[in-house]
């Protein structure tokens, strides 16, 4: 479980963060929504440790990330997997070190078992024939589910997830959703997901919440969007037509 | 303004460069990249070493047989001041120069690209030191192919002299001879030792530069090139002190 109390984060006059308290169970797909510009990319930056907020705490388990010795740090990232929007794989290594690159990292097995390992990750993103392709030869839907396999290669506790969609067709949308929320409970994660994409909210948004410029504004789950009455909140989902008729009829 | 901003990008780069010198958290992981940037930065630059040098070290010879040739000089004196040059200028300062055209742009625009992709953000958040990871290889990996593309470089500019010894330059006694006259072993180990510090300051700068990147495309484009305008001015200005000190 991640806690997150009073986080301020500001950069030179403007305060991105304005006291965020929330809270990431284990187990669940917790997703970060808000318009562009509310500082949920900066929320995520902080939780990970890229920027290091003014004021508040972030809890891993009971352990405050923000007041951590660099060494606790480093290691507390090595229960961390991120997936990030451009995917970030390496390109100068094939889709098989990829995956491998934690292992080698971090993982006292023998090349044969970091190859099993790796194949194993490979296997569960349905991506066992790609693994001598190089990140430049493979879609973008592909490259996000090696992301995956490298993110989930050393059974992370903790995994961060930032606009895991961009960029992908509404079907690809789909199937990056379901393993996320898949592995997420396979393996009792505490995940969480910054999103824009409300095909997400609507599907695996077992826990939700709402920034708004800096503060938080809402949180729920997925079957509370349909019944709140937060107007901010409803004119950011509702935002296209479509969702709006869907609304009504749910009504 | 421009001393501050100086100053402070300094201080960035040496603040890199305490990043930088740690001991690598995987040695099976260093000694892999160590060996692949020896292979990009150093074995891929022999080619453009050997040719620059041919041409320079027959072009040198030529230009010095046209302008002192006279009865009052004796006639090893092409092989000579050819040897010198190469040996003194040529195949340190001038060639690190061309390697950090080569090099340098490389380095910058590989870095910058991972920053830019946020290739550098994932290793952060992996807890690996990125700046150790990604740029220690590249700074050994260069120092230790420099001093065999110095010896390249001097070899081939002397092949080159002799090019022009077979075509009725001057004659191939003389040029031999000119080559020999006087030689100082002491100038083979300047030069090395010269470009072991403009290897350290191509790398070291250009990867400064790719690593700060920030923005897109267009940035890493520019990142290159203030790594190139950055590494020869300090290669010049570094020159003119070893210079100095080696002699």
């Amino acid at each position: 479980m991640i806690e997150l109390k009073d986080l301020h984060k500001s950069f030179g006059d403007r305060e991105v963060l304005k006291g965020i308290d929330a809270r990431f169970e284990n187990g669940k797909t917790n997703l970060i929504i808000g318009q562009s510009g509310s500082g949920k990319t900066v929320l995520m930056k902080n939780i990970v440790g890229l920027f290091t907020p003014e004021k508040g705490e972030i809890l891993y388990d009971g352990r405050d990330f923000v007041r951590m010795t660099q060494k606790e740090r480093v290691m507390l990232r090595r229960e961390m997997g991120m997936i990030f929007q451009a995917a970030a794989l390496f390109d100068s290594m094939s889709v098989l070190e990829n995956v491998m690159f934690p292992l080698d990292m971090f993982s006292d097995m023998n090349r044969t078992d970091r190859i099993k390992r790796a194949m194993f990750c490979l296997e569960r993103v349905n991506l066992k024939d790609a693994e001598n392709k190089f990140p430049g030869e493979i879609s973008g839907g592909m490259q996000k589910r090696v992301a995956i396999a490298r993110a989930i290669a050393l059974n992370p506790r903790y995994l961060f997830c930032d606009e895991p969609n961009s960029g992908l067709d509404p079907k690809t949308s789909l199937v990056i959703d379901g393993l996320i929320h898949d592995i997420t409970e396979e393996y009792d994660m505490t995940t969480i997901i910054n999103t824009h994409d409300m095909n997400s909210v609507m599907g695996i948004g077992d826990n939700i919440i709402y920034i708004y410029e800096g503060y938080l504004e809402w949180t729920g789950t997925k079957n509370d969007v349909m019944a709140s009455t937060n107007e901010r909140l409803t004119s950011f989902i509702f935002a296209s037509d479509l969702l709006r008729k869907v609304k009504e009829s749910y009504k | 303004m421009f001393l501050t901003n100086s100053i402070t990008k300094f201080g960035e780069y040496l603040c890199l460069m305490g990043r930088v010198m740690s001991l690598p958290e995987r040695w099976r992981m260093f000694l892999k990249q160590y060996i692949k940037e020896m292979a990009a930065l150093g074995v891929d630059s022999i080619g453009i070493v050997l040719l620059i040098s041919f041409f320079i070290g027959a072009v040198i010879c030529i230009q010095i047989k046209l302008n002192i040739a006279s009865p009052w000089m004796p006639a090893f004196t092409t092989g000579y001041t050819t040897r010198e040059i190469m040996l003194l200028e040529f195949s340190s300062s001038i060639m690190c120069l061309i390697l950090a055209g080569k090099v340098g742009s490389n380095i910058a625009s590989e870095i910058g690209t991972m920053r830019v992709t946020q290739q550098i953000d994932a290793l952060e958040i992996m807890g690996i030191n990125s700046a150790s990871f990604i740029i220690l290889p590249k700074i050994l990996g260069l120092v230790t192919m420099i001093p065999m593309l110095v010896i390249f470089s001097i070899v081939f500019g002397f092949v080159g002299a002799y090019a022009t010894a077979l075509a009725g330059v001057i004659t191939v006694d003389d040029l031999t001879l000119g080559l020999q006259h006087e030689f100082n072993q002491w100038y083979i180990w300047a030069s090395i030792i010269k470009s072991l510090v403009f290897a350290f300051i191509i790398s070291s700068t250009s990867s400064y530069y790719g690593y700060n990147v920030e923005g897109g495309s267009f940035d890493v484009g520019k990142a290159s090139t203030d790594a190139v305008v950055s590494s020869s001015m300090l290669i010049l200005f570094a020159d003119i002190f070893l210079t100095q000190l080696l002699s």
